[in-house]
């Protein structure tokens, strides 16, 4: 066989190798990214999943629905890489167990929604706005109320989270982020 | 005389055929007159108003209403959907009514530093709205210094 041809042969392979290895690191990746797998730790099923069920991304007229991903986890690739990255260090805690009962669960909730307060807000509510673009919201169609805060928050260089925290989940203790809504020394 | 008074009721009663049947069979309550084992039609569900203008209160003791939708609203010890709109600090900003100065007072009548736990729930005097049929007839008017 001349050198040519093995050469060729070696690219071939190569090539076919490349897929088949980065459809299937793809093929993994995604698969850590559905409902299902997110909800195969009891940490998840049991607090926050239950919560997500009684809001409107989970239950609405039309049956769309938003799933854990869709909010958790970037879209584009380098950020989704980023944030998987990132997201190894919960397999840490899973294995301390840092928040296995609802108790810990609760005393670690403000932490943990800080983390993806400040995260949306960083980035400009990046994954609320795969659906929700505020560019193509039609504002004759929204209340009124919606209209008002909306412009002026836009206006403002406000973003989603700012206003919407707690739409999927329930809100943690809210005494240091906004002592005028809750209860008196509780 | 108790024995009178008894055989009183028990004579008149089969005069006028006024047995408890008889008398079930003309009370009629608000879920309709059906027997206990019978499957009553479900009424059509009504929806709350989304986002209506404030609506006027037809006395002065009326807690006001709710011209808007508060499904997914939660009130929690840890939070209260409602004052993230109508607490003082938050008023203005969301351009929401403010909470009225009487929460903020004890059962015993001290000034408290925040809405006092008794008038925390909301929705225990505030409710939503939805535009269906009064259940029983109402000709209420307001007086005349309350009328918009």
């Amino acid at each position: 066989m001349s050198k040519k041809k093995i050469s060729i042969s070696v690219l071939v392979i190569g090539f076919i190798l490349g897929v088949i290895f980065w459809g299937a690191f793809n093929w993994t990746l995604e698969l850590t990214n559905t409902e299902e797998f997110c909800i195969s730790c009891h940490e998840m099923r049991d607090n926050v999943y239950v919560e997500y069920q009684d809001t409107i991304h989970y239950a609405n007229r039309t049956g769309v629905q938003a799933t854990c991903p869709d909010c958790h986890v970037p879209r584009e690739w380098i950020y989704k890489i980023k944030r998987k990255i990132q997201a190894s260090n919960e397999l840490y805690h899973k294995a301390l167990g840092t928040i296995d009962t609802r108790e810990k669960f609760e005393a670690k909730r403000l932490e943990l929604a800080r983390h993806e307060w400040v995260r949306m807000k960083e980035n400009d509510s990046r994954e609320c706005r795969n659906c929700h673009n505020y560019n193509d919201m039609d504002y004759p169609s929204q209340g009124r109320r919606a209209v008002d805060n909306h412009v002026k928050g836009f206006a403002n260089g406000e973003t989603c989270i700012d206003c919407h925290k707690g739409v999927a989940h329930e809100l943690p203790d809210m005494i240091e982020d906004d002592s005028s809504a809750v209860l008196l020394k509780h | 005389m108790k024995k009178i008074i008894l055989m009183s009721v028990v004579i008149s009663a089969g005069i006028f055929g006024l047995s408890p049947y008889a008398f079930a069979e003309h009370v009629k309550s608000l879920r309709g007159d059906l027997a206990l084992e019978e499957d009553s039609v479900a009424p059509t569900l009504k929806h709350y108003q989304k986002d209506e203008e404030p609506i006027e209160r037809d006395y002065l003791q009326q807690p006001p209403l709710i011209p808007h939708k508060i499904n997914e609203y939660r009130v929690t010890i840890k939070h209260n959907k409602c004052l993230s709109c109508h607490s003082w600090s938050n008023y203005k900003a969301r351009g929401a009514t403010k909470i009225s100065q009487t929460h903020f007072e004890s059962r015993d009548g001290a000034i408290m530093s925040n809405v006092s736990p008794r008038r925390y729930f909301c929705s225990q005097c505030h409710v939503p709205q939805v535009k269906a049929k009064e259940l029983i007839a109402n000709d209420f008017e307001p007086v005349d210094s309350m009328r918009h």
